[in-house]
């Protein structure tokens, strides 16, 4: 489709569609808060757990508590190694009695399948790694479910966001549809076969069937922006192998009255000796953009932290970004200076996330 | 998109149109489709002295920040200030939306830079790898 493409983690994926058919970051963003747009996300990789002790061996590995979870429902989480930092975050779906399916990065699909297979020996269930049976397409927007809906007989209006369902979908019986999605707005993310033939031929039927909603196709560039706008991390960036739960304040996903998961020890401990750095959302005050890797200094030009991500926010036509600081500048008002080519540029702590989808009303 | 022949090209993806001692300095087309939505436009004030092949400003779109290179020797004279608040203006018309006027200092400088033609090569070149 003309699109500007970069390598991102060995896969070569479109940063952005071309201006000639309406794309551009900031036209992809503003498509996906305010109508629809469409992602390829095969890069994502999907590990089934399946067998006995399935639950078991996710409640092993996984933060959050699986156990809370009803068939046909999902949960934001992550794996930790055991210093309660992070392998990667991931998407836990309940697919049967028995049966989870991980959906987890790009970056790191072999290391997290070789670490969800070598720490689930013990229980009796079967790791899988499907990352190369499925192509993922991200449907993103408030209209996406008007589409998607055009394209399949299961009642989308009927499944509630991070739930799935199955159905026929572009003719391809027994999909798998989530209601999930990595822009801080409603979506579906459906799981089709990878095969080139059948991937494009749901591609351009979705995009057909979206005309009417105003679709266009999305890169990751737009992806990026979006789900910082929302605050969802990005391993590498505000979630780390260096980078503890309380730090990236996930705690509302961590569930430490699990008795036990991998990285509940050291949670505990880091709990009771307190953070020393915590992430918190900065709007820019002074005329300059900051990216990832700027430093964070005092109003005294002292180095305290450093930005995850940074990126002008198409929608919210700010410049924001998150960073890590200590907790004394963490307040919501605090003001810090971001380090832009040299310059202290001022720049103001801000609730997050920066952008909260608005409720539905009908 | 062609590129105007009233004006010569750099390597960096700067174009420069002299008129007598005086320039004109923007960025060309294919560097604004290169960048995607640019979103800010960082100019020196006048009077500020720019030496060839040195950087003297930013562009910055959504997702890169790419460095201005002067393509001649000079004393910055004007600077578009509609950039500062209307940027997507280069996104518009790249060749339109110039960035500063300069006085220039040593017009021979601009001998051995790229022609309309020949940075069309070059860009058909560089879009290729």
């Amino acid at each position: 489709m003309g699109a500007k493409m970069v390598e991102f983690n060995g896969w070569d994926m479109p940063v952005e569609y071309p201006a000639a058919i309406g794309c551009g970051i900031i036209n992809e963003h503003l498509a996906v808060r305010n109508g629809v747009g469409i992602f390829d996300v095969s890069h994502m990789g999907d590990i089934r757990l399946a067998g006995p002790q399935a639950l078991a061996a996710v409640q092993h590995i996984s933060m959050n508590d699986a156990s809370r979870l009803a068939i046909g429902q999902a949960q934001y989480s992550a794996l930790l190694y055991p210093e309660g930092t992070f392998v990667d975050d991931v998407i836990v779906h309940r697919l049967a009695e028995d049966d989870y399916l991980l959906v987890i990065n790009a970056g790191t699909r072999e290391k997290d399948f070789s670490w969800v297979r070598d720490n689930t020996r013990q229980f009796d269930c079967a790791a899988e790694n499907l990352s190369d049976d499925f192509t993922q397409i991200a449907i993103q927007g408030p209209k996406a479910v008007n589409l998607l809906q055009k394209l399949t007989d299961a009642d989308l209006s009927a499944v509630k966001f991070y739930w799935v369902t199955r159905g026929t979908l572009c003719g391809l019986p027994n999909t798998l549809m989530g209601r999930t999605g990595y822009t801080a707005e409603d979506g579906f993310e459906i799981y089709i076969p990878a095969d080139e033939a059948t991937s494009a031929r749901v591609w351009y039927e979705i995009l057909a069937a979206g005309k009417e909603f105003g679709v266009i196709p999305c890169g990751l560039g737009a992806r990026n922006t979006l789900r910082l706008e929302g605050k969802l991390p990005l391993y590498g960036h505000e979630i780390s192998d260096t980078i503890n739960v309380w730090e990236a304040a996930l705690d509302r996903f961590c569930k430490m009255e699990k008795p036990e998961f991998i990285g509940r020890a050291a949670l505990e401990k880091a709990k009771a000796a307190g953070v020393k750095r915590t992430l918190v959302g900065l709007e820019m005050t002074e005329r300059g953009i900051a990216r990832d890797g700027c430093k964070v200094l005092d109003s005294s030009g002292r180095e305290i932290g450093y930005v995850t991500s940074g990126s002008p926010a198409p929608f919210l036509k700010k410049n924001i970004a998150l960073a890590y600081v200590p907790p004394e500048f963490a307040a919501v008002g605090a003001g810090v200076k971001v380090e832009i080519r040299g310059q202290g540029v001022g720049a103001v702590v801000v609730p997050t996330p920066f952008y909260r989808r608005p409720k539905k009303t009908a | 998109m062609p590129y105007p022949t009233d004006r010569k090209y750099t390597k960096e993806h700067e174009w420069i149109q002299v008129s007598g001692n005086s320039a004109t300095v923007g960025i060309t087309d294919y560097a604004q489709q290169s960048l995607g939505d640019i979103v800010f436009v960082e100019t020196p004030k006048v009077g500020a002295e720019l030496t060839v092949g040195k950087t003297f400003g930013t562009v910055e779109s959504v997702k890169a920040v790419s460095d201005l290179f002067a393509p001649a020797t000079g004393t910055v004279t004007e600077v578009n200030a509609a950039l500062a608040t209307s940027p997507e203006n280069v996104n518009k018309d790249a060749h339109g939306a110039w960035m500063v006027k300069l006085s220039l200092k040593n017009p021979s400088e601009l001998d051995g830079l790229l022609s309309a033609a020949d940075y069309e090569k070059f860009v058909a070149e560089e879009a290729g790898h």
